[in-house]
């Protein structure tokens, strides 16, 4: 099992959530974050004083998958929240050791 | 028949068609004899009071209800108006804690009120401070008198409860300059004596009956125009609110951390509130549904708008963009500097006040607060300070007799008023009550505070002060989205 975070634009949530349900991945968390990597945020102005806003708001979104949906599930958001610009958000992927539904007990990959 | 008696026929008829005519038309002419009796007089002068009763009575009946109506917008002005605009411009957790500041001084200054403070501003006294005939209301009528000082067409008790509303919210208006850092035993305390020993001696030299700077009053001695307050009410509260913040000092951690505005959009309900609610305050100032009311309305609104402008511009040069706060803090402080010269001026003179009041307030507050690194938090001194200042000062330049004949010759003949009208010599009784106004605010917030200070402390814990007022002071939090 594999687990797949993915940080992103905001704007980009409702495509990459579709594009993941297209691809068969039937359960994800999105949790609301913010942040920044290199892009280093922007300056608001109030009653003439500068603010710089560095931590940007972003989407994170959480998945565990079975190992052979791994490529097609980072496929569907690569290819759905790219914009090629500066800000477009990272993807990290580590290994599960194991994953349990509070329902039934069940185990592994049937849990997901 | 003879042609002659046929010529006499005709000459008859011709005679006769005039006087049927007049036959019917209605007696115009007086009647010929008999001079009228004791009895006719009297009916008619019995229907002539009765009829003049009637006209004051309508004309009291609708003053009393634009008054009332006034009263009410001015209220509007401090709740929702002023603790919306003041609640968004601080941080989250202290929305709560700033919007019962102002819900306080609703509450506590109308006690006050009620109790001494009509009486301390509007009773007779001397030229500085009322006396105490009207402790508890004695003695305010509840039915219009016409010979009246402050209110001949409507009744005392709804100029009252209208002055009630300015009073509420003068000391509500300083606490733009401690938001954030004020313990809220400190603010209740400070501001309800604030308003009794600053605020009510500055409206009785301003409004009440033998006022020092009445410029209603023939025998003051410097009579300055302040039409709705600008002396009074935002010179004295911003003045005030710069003290306050200079004796207080800054918010941990200004001007490094970031403290920016956390809703934008309740700010901009709470100006857009103000603003209607100004109508009320200038132009319900002329104390009556009159043509003196048109005039403070239209001014306060032409004002509104250049300052709006003025203040925009400025902002576009300096940080390259428009921005909302902008627009409606140069809103406000044209509201502020129209306030005492709505009820003088003509409208194209308040267009330059107004525009004048959007330049000058911006440079204030982006350029003078900046060097001299004071934590006017909400800018109250900036805005209501400058503001009040310009706009006295203004009210001396532009005030012109054909809007408000406040001078007349012996025989009733209006006096040039401003400088527009070639009396200079006003600018002096302008600054006599400008001075008077800082004077006293400068002297009685500072003892004040050293007072209070003593009694209770004024300031929040450092503690107290990271963790927000809502949860410090209040035990409560404006926002709690999880719940």
């Amino acid at each position: 099992m594999i687990k797949i975070e993915a940080i992103l634009q905001p704007s980009k949530l409702d495509a990459v959530k579709d594009a993941l349900l297209e691809a068969g991945i039937e359960g994800m968390t999105i949790l609301e974050a913010r942040g920044h990597g290199r892009q280093k945020g922007h300056t608001e102005f109030y009653r003439g004083r500068e603010y710089t806003v560095d931590l940007l708001p972003k989407v994170k979104i959480e998945l565990v998958v079975k190992d052979e949906q791994k490529e097609k599930t980072l496929q569907a958001i690569i290819s759905t929240a790219r914009t090629g610009r500066i800000g477009d958000g990272k993807i990290f992927i580590s290994k599960i050791d194991d994953a349990i539904r509070i329902r039934n007990d069940e185990r592994g990959e049937t849990a997901l | 028949m003879s042609r002659r008696a046929l010529q006499l026929l005709l000459l008859f008829a011709l005679l006769a068609v005039p006087s049927v005519a007049l036959a019917v038309a209605p007696d115009i002419s007086p009647a010929p004899s008999a001079p009228a009796t004791q009895a006719q007089i009297a009916a008619l002068q019995q229907a002539l009071d009765a009829n003049k009763a009637a006209t004051a009575a309508a004309q009291s009946a609708g003053d009393n209800a634009w008054m009332l109506t006034s009263a009410a917008l001015v209220l509007l002005m401090t709740g929702p108006g002023l603790a919306l605009f003041y609640g968004g411009l601080v941080r989250k957790k202290n929305i709560l804690g700033t919007m019962m500041q102002s819900f306080a001084m609703m509450c506590l200054v109308t006690i006050l009120w009620a109790i001494v403070g009509y009486s301390l501003a509007f009773g007779h006294g001397n030229a500085f401070i009322g006396g105490f005939e009207h402790l508890f209301l004695k003695g305010v009528p509840i039915a219009a008198d016409p010979q009246n000082f402050y209110s001949p067409t409507i009744p005392e008790q709804t100029y009252m409860i209208y002055q009630l509303m300015f009073a509420i919210i003068t000391p509500a208006l300083i606490c733009g300059a401690f938001a954030e850092r004020m313990k809220f035993s400190a603010m209740a305390i400070f501001l309800s004596l604030w308003s009794l020993f600053v605020y009510c001696p500055m409206a009785h030299m301003v409004w009440g009956v033998g006022g020092l700077l009445n410029s209603s009053n023939p025998h003051a001695a410097f009579p300055s125009f302040d039409f709705a307050g600008g002396t009074v009410v935002h010179i004295t509260s911003g003045v005030s609110a710069l003290v306050t913040c200079l004796y207080m000092g800054k918010r941990i951690g200004y001007p490094q951390t970031k403290m920016q505005p956390h809703s934008m959009v309740l700010s901009f309900i709470g100006a857009c509130l103000l603003w209607v609610g100004w109508f009320g305050f200038n132009a319900g100032s002329a104390l009556g549904a009159s043509s003196l009311a048109t005039s403070a309305f239209i001014n306060t609104h032409f004002a509104t708008a250049t300052a709006a402008l003025g203040w925009t511009i400025f902002e576009w040069f300096h940080n390259g963009k428009p921005t909302a706060l902008g627009a409606i803090s140069g809103a406000v402080a044209g509201l502020v500097a129209i306030t005492p010269a709505s009820g003088f001026v003509q409208p194209m003179s308040a267009l330059v006040i107004g525009l004048l009041a959007g330049f000058f307030c911006s440079f204030m507050v982006f350029k003078v607060k900046s060097f001299f690194g004071y934590d006017d938090s909400l800018d109250a001194f900036g805005v209501h300070g400058a503001g009040g200042t310009v706009g006295a000062l203004l009210t001396g330049v532009f005030a012109a007799s054909v809007i408000n004949p406040v001078y007349k010759d012996a025989a009733g003949n209006p006096l040039p008023s401003g400088g527009i009208d070639g009396h200079w010599s006003q600018m002096l009784n302008q600054l006599t009550g400008i001075g008077l106004a800082w004077g006293i605010s400068i002297v009685g917030t500072l003892v004040l505070l050293v007072f209070v200070d003593k009694l209770v402390g004024l300031r929040v814990s450092k503690e107290d002060e990271s963790e927000g007022l809502d949860l410090s002071q209040h035990g409560e939090e404006g926002y709690d989205f999880a719940s």
